[in-house]
């Protein structure tokens, strides 16, 4: 079930989609050339990489429908593909089992710090971080953060903690792009980086009122 | 002489943690080492070698690098690498200056194609001729403006293969390069990102690789700084001077079309 975002972001993004289909009427004649370079390149990728430690050349080859859509519409996408893609990304994700969304904002904090995970330098089977800080502002004592993302800082006071914020919040970690087709953000749950105890401790990071995130 | 400069460099690297964990940019930090360092950069030393390099005959042919066409002619040096990767005649392909390397090493030294890509990425005790020579190489194309070609087909069709790399999204994290490249004034923690396709972030980026790296202590190449960009987007590993990354070179190297050449640079 889709969950409502901010009225403010539904104009942004009726906006944006606008502008995004003007575009793709207009670049449309150059598409038919395209596709042989795309195959010129697939076939060097097949040739010319080699799987080492977790990142392999299967997972870089096989992409799904959301990566091969977004690859190739990178700047703009239709109305159509963009309810194609949030729609069907949001049939993956799976909410916890025992109905608990909130873990341990301390572990949380560690995840949110940790980069490693699927690099060609990390070993198989390591325990996988969720970078969080990379790209988000989350709490106050860590100034090192990056902003690809928005700040998360002060979370309930700008989202609340009700009902539809857990499960929304849940959602956009589970598989960011549920809400945003092509988002920058890695799909944590449904591509297996993160699992089901590590998604609850992030989110306690996020939504526990004793956190640092909102204190 | 080299150690002795790395450890001041480690030195300074230290320092200059200790400032951003304070709360300053990094980039400022950096800046203010280029100042103080002025003209020395540690990357002359491996300039410096790398043309010996060049000039030294070796077995099996004892023939030296000089006779090397990088482009403009037979032994043409200067200027050669603003105008790289291209389309080559006598292979009928298009390289980037390690790939023309390997094959001038090979086809004209006479050496065999493990020898001629040993070492690619050197560490201390256990130097590399490749990124002396390309320190060398690049070094003679200081203050001149970039300027590929697309023209041939080729070259045109390696532009187009790195353009659909560049986007091409994939693995366990979604990543492609515009991830990361693809807007203004982003940062991965501290670190800024320069936008790839934004002609100015482009040319200031291009035109400083190859670079000494004060956190490895070599000077690292174009095709080290893209595989391990490769490495952190969760990709797995491209063989030492593929096609791949000479495409997604020339993608780079002509968005950053008209920048005034600067390297070796001095970089983290």
């Amino acid at each position: 079930m889709p969950l409502p975002l901010s009225d403010k972001g539904i104009l942004m993004k009726k906006i944006l989609i606008v502008i995004m289909v003007f575009a793709v009427m207009t670049g449309c004649a150059t598409a038919t050339v395209e596709t042989d370079y795309g195959k010129a390149m697939l076939s060097l990728l097949k040739s010319e990489f080699t799987s080492k430690g977790p990142a392999t050349v299967e997972r870089m080859l096989n992409q799904d429908e959301v990566q091969k859509l977004c690859s190739e519409y990178p700047m703009v996408r239709t109305e159509e593909m963009v309810s194609r893609i949030q729609d069907s990304q949001m049939k993956t994700v799976k909410f916890p089992a025992d109905g608990n969304y909130l873990g341990d904002w301390k572990k949380g904090e560690i995840i949110a710090q940790n980069g490693r995970g699927f690099q060609s330098s990390d070993p198989i089977g390591g325990v996988n971080g969720g970078n969080c800080y990379a790209c988000h502002n989350i709490t106050k004592s860590e100034i090192s953060y990056g902003n690809i993302g928005p700040s998360l800082n002060n979370y309930i006071k700008l989202h609340g903690a009700n009902d539809l914020v857990i499960k929304y919040t849940w959602a956009k970690i589970y598989n960011s792009q549920a809400y945003t087709a092509c988002s920058s953000m890695p799909r944590f749950g449904h591509s297996g980086i993160l699992d089901e105890q590590q998604i609850k401790d992030v989110m306690a990071l996020l939504l526990d009122p004793a956190s640092p995130v909102n204190r | 002489m080299k150690l002795f400069i790395t450890l001041i460099f480690t030195i300074f690297l230290i320092y200059s943690n200790t400032f951003a964990v304070a709360g300053n940019s990094s980039t400022d930090e950096i800046a203010k080492y280029r100042e103080l360092l002025a003209d020395g950069n540690p990357a002359e030393l491996w300039e410096m070698r790398g043309e010996e390099l060049w000039k030294k005959k070796i077995d099996p042919k004892s023939v030296s690098l000089e006779q090397c066409d990088l482009g403009k002619g037979p032994g043409i040096v200067k200027g050669a690498y603003v105008e790289l990767p291209r389309y080559f005649n006598d292979v009928n392909k298009v390289m980037d200056l390690e790939q023309r390397l390997i094959y001038c090493r090979k086809n004209i030294q006479g050496l065999s194609h493990e020898q001629a890509v040993k070492i690619p990425y050197g560490s201390v005790g256990n130097p590399s001729d490749i990124e002396a020579l390309v320190s060398y190489i690049t070094a003679e194309s200081k203050g001149m403006k970039m300027a590929v070609s697309t023209k041939h087909p080729l070259e045109k069709e390696a532009y187009e293969v790195g353009k659909r790399f560049f986007f091409y999204r994939a693995g366990s994290h979604d990543f492609s390069c515009a991830t990361c490249h693809s807007a203004d004034e982003k940062r991965i923690r501290l670190q800024e990102l320069p936008n790839l396709l934004n002609k100015a972030d482009a040319q200031k980026t291009y035109t400083t690789w190859p670079a000494y790296r004060l956190s490895q202590g070599e000077v690292r190449t174009m095709q080290h700084r893209l595989s391990d960009c490769l490495r952190q987007q969760r990709f797995p590993e491209p063989i030492y001077a593929s096609e791949t990354i000479t495409a997604l070179i020339m993608f780079l190297a002509k968005n950053a079309e008209g920048g005034i050449f600067d390297a070796p640079a001095l970089k983290r």
